[in-house]
């Protein structure tokens, strides 16, 4: 079955070298969390090992599907808005128009650093927007968020 | 003295009247640092006087009770006020209370002497603090509403909150405390310069108050203030905007009885019983009395809050006050409500009552929430004729006469040439296609103004009875009825009761999302105040090709979110929202809301009020009561 799309779709990827921080977000998270429930270990029944391997189990999963998740997180410039999709199970799509950006954020987490990218953040008047571009390659990131500050500029609203 | 307005006064004042502000208002307006109100610390360390009072009566109170009631008398054990009494402290204690109280009256009186607040023409700044000093500078023309509060004892004062709503959190200036009067007078100034108009305010009859404490004596004095305080919470010159809607006190106490409270009430109370019966054990009972006993102070202060409701349209937006001994009075420019909505309580059906809650882009404290909930509340409980009403004076571009004649003054000055631009402004906001052909003829031939007004009253009527019926469909309506685009069949299974009634539909310069069959709502987002467009579908949606969508606006009660909807119907309409929301955005004029008078007269069609040809305080004028049922 087909996804959703809007008509006029020529979307922009995101880079593919921005699994590597997911990955390792979630290989992080899942694992600590893991560690969390060894002490279950010293109870009697042996059944509480299965939590552990349960854990670790998704994690490795939810890891697998990180590429198809990445090559789904697409934006486009259109002429009066950035429109966002993303999402392979929750399938997700933003309009923000240009003048209602309040401000614009770049976040460099370690690996996202480490691997020459930025994380591109939006933020409007409204808190459930929350519209986020990872993995935009450093130049990339620092080039769209001028160009986006500009647009929002020329195109200033009230709220 | 600022008789003319900042761009300094390139308009003719409107009617020949008082071309300067009231003396004491100009003195306050001047741009030079002011203190407020000389009662200010009383009022502010009032509240700990009553505090410190309340502890010592606390410990007093065995000792009180000892007094009246004989054999009771204890030897002063574990009361403290005994043992003051008992080891000859008391000169000791009442030094104690003296000086503790000397204390916070010169610390009180030392924070008012470093609060101080001016206005310039664009901006409002108040610097306060002893230890640590703060100096908040808010731009006019972001303000989001004023709001004027008289708390019970200010008003014995005389005295008034003011306090200018900027967007964000906590983000308002507060002057605290004010004199009644020139807290109205302040308020009108403000919101004259914040709305860029052009030439002077000749709202109100203006200086014939603020009678000086020397003029009038101690008699004149508790003259003023028994009426002050008589009067509904406005101040003198406020009066003349009546209330378009008046909330009767059986109807409010009713719509009280049966909020959805009750409901949860009958819910306990049979769980209750059904607990008792099954296990012969009461402990469910006891569990339950401590909330029991709040029942009726909550219901009592619901009640009570939203007593002496009134709301009018004024030239600077909609003044909404309320309460009986302390009131709040806030006015709200045009464009600062970013989301309506109309609901009923399932209790209220029989009634047909309906309440309206907005969301505004200001939000005062955290720990303020109750405060918050009576702020987003617009009308407390009205009959579908108030809804509409308040409606016209919220959403005056999109219900009521406001928009018809915004269409006929397009057309007209496009007609006569003396805009070009004027058609473009019916394509924004205000601008429903069908309505700007309607009456491009009527331009054409009305070059007389006495045709043009018939036209505009006529257009009027007509225009009123249909959004009276878009309004009535979006309320009750399901199905198709009112043009609105519900969920599918299959949707059944997530909306059991509302898939033919949820729905979304596009009005002129707004969205209406209707939903709920029991629980009935009617979600209204103004185009120009959505700040993006979503659009979800999760996995369970997906396989059912259905989607949500949600249109964000700035946080409050409202979610404007409607869900189960065919997935190309939702994409159509986020695709056209999101399209809409640009253009509409573009063509706002309201963040300047009366610049417009003077302005381009493409802008004409984005102010609510064309103050240009017609004042809103015109009891003349159709607005307040035209196409009334």
């Amino acid at each position: 079955m087909d996804r959703l799309d809007v008509d006029d779709a020529t979307w922009t990827g995101i880079s593919p070298r921005y699994v590597w921080p997911e990955v390792v977000g979630w290989l992080v998270t899942g694992l600590l969390v893991a560690a969390a429930t060894i002490p279950l270990w010293f109870l009697d029944a042996w059944q509480w090992r299965l939590v552990t391997v349960a854990l670790v189990v998704a994690t490795l999963v939810t890891c697998a599907f990180v590429p198809r998740r990445v090559r789904s997180i697409r934006y486009q410039l259109r002429e009066d808005d950035l429109l966002l999709r993303k999402g392979i199970l929750v399938l997700r799509f933003v309009a923000v128009p240009y003048g209602r950006m309040q401000l614009i954020d770049i976040n460099r987490g370690p690996v996202v650093r480490a691997l020459g990218l930025s994380d591109l953040k939006f933020v409007t008047a409204a808190a459930a927007s929350a519209v986020t571009i990872p993995g935009v390659p450093e130049a990339e990131a620092e080039a769209l968020r001028d160009r986006l500050v500009e647009l929002a500029e020329s195109r200033r609203a009230g709220l | 003295m600022t008789a003319a307005g900042p761009g300094g006064g390139d308009a003719p004042p409107r009617v020949p009247g008082p071309t300067a502000a009231p003396a004491e208002v100009a003195a306050l307006t001047d741009g030079e640092w002011h203190r407020l109100h000389p009662a200010t610390p009383l009022l502010k360390g009032g509240i700990a006087l009553v505090i410190l009072l309340g502890i010592v009566v606390n410990n007093a109170r065995e000792f009180v009770v000892g007094a009246f009631v004989p054999g009771e008398r204890g030897d002063g054990e574990g009361d403290p006020f005994g043992y003051v009494l008992g080891h000859g402290l008391l000169l000791w204690i009442l030094l104690g209370i003296v000086g503790f109280v000397a204390l916070l009256v010169a610390v009180f009186w030392l924070s008012w002497r470093m609060n101080t607040f001016r206005v310039t023409d664009d901006t409002v700044e108040v610097r306060s603090g002893v230890v640590f000093r703060t100096n908040r500078r808010a731009r006019l023309d972001r303000v989001q509403g004023i709001n004027i509060q008289r708390p019970v004892v200010a008003r014995v004062f005389g005295a008034a909150k003011l306090e200018i709503s900027q967007a964000g959190d906590d983000a308002n200036v507060t002057l605290a405390y004010l004199r009644s009067a020139s807290a109205d007078d302040l308020r009108r100034e403000i919101l004259r310069r914040a709305s860029g108009a052009q030439r002077r305010d000749d709202e109100g009859p203006g200086a014939t108050h603020a009678p000086s404490l020397a003029k009038g004596g101690f008699v004149g004095v508790v003259e003023q203030r028994a009426q002050e305080f008589l009067r509904d919470g406005d101040g003198p010159e406020e009066a003349p905007p009546a209330s378009v809607v008046k909330v009767d006190v059986r109807r409010l106490v009713g719509s009280v009885v049966l909020s959805g409270f009750t409901l949860f009430i009958v819910a306990a109370v049979v769980a209750v019983i059904v607990s008792v019966r099954l296990t012969g054990e009461f402990f469910l009972l006891f569990a339950l009395l401590p909330a029991a006993l709040s029942t009726g102070p909550y219901y009592v202060s619901r009640v009570t809050k939203s007593l002496r409701y009134s709301i009018a349209g004024t030239r600077d937006g909609v003044r909404i006050g309320y309460g009986l001994f302390s009131t709040t009075n806030e006015t709200l420019p045009p464009g600062r409500i970013h989301s309506v909505r109309v609901s009923q309580p399932l209790l209220w059906r029989p009634f047909g009552w309906w309440q309206i809650s907005i969301n505004k882009a200001s939000r005062s404290k955290a720990g303020d929430a109750a405060a918050q909930q009576s702020g987003a509340i617009l009308l407390p409980v009205g009959d579908e004729g108030d809804v509409r009403r308040v409606l016209e004076l919220v959403l005056p571009e999109l219900v009521g006469v406001g928009a018809a004649e915004a269409e006929l003054a397009a057309g007209a000055a496009g007609a006569s040439g003396a805009g070009a631009g004027a058609g473009a402004a019916g394509a924004g906001a205000a601008g429903a296609a069908g309505r700007v052909d309607e009456s491009a003829p009527t331009a054409e031939r009305a070059q007389e103004p006495l045709v043009l007004a018939k036209e505009v009253g006529e257009a009027a009527d007509d225009h009123a009875s249909h959004t009276l019926r878009l309004i009535e469909d979006g309320l009750t309506s399901r199905g198709a009825d009112g043009g609105f685009t519900t969920s599918p069949r299959r949707a059944a299974v997530l909306r059991w009761f509302s898939w033919r009634r949820n729905g979304f539909r596009a009005a002129p310069g707004a969205v209406l999302l209707r939903k709920g069959a029991i629980w009935r709502e009617l979600v209204i987002v103004p185009l120009p105040r959505v700040q993006s467009v979503g659009l979800h579908q999760g996995p369970l949606l997906r396989r059912m090709r259905l989607a949500a969508v949600h249109l964000h606006t700035v946080a409050g009660p409202i979610t404007a979110q409607v869900g189960a909807l065919d997935e190309h119907d939702a994409m159509t309409f986020f695709r056209d929202t999101a399209r809409d929301a640009v253009a509409a955005a573009q063509a706002d004029r309201t963040h300047r809301w009366l610049s417009a008078a003077v302005g381009d007269p493409a802008r004409a069609s984005a102010s609510p009020a064309p103050a240009a040809d017609a004042d809103p305080h015109d009891p003349t004028h159709p607005h307040p009561d035209g196409g009334r049922p």
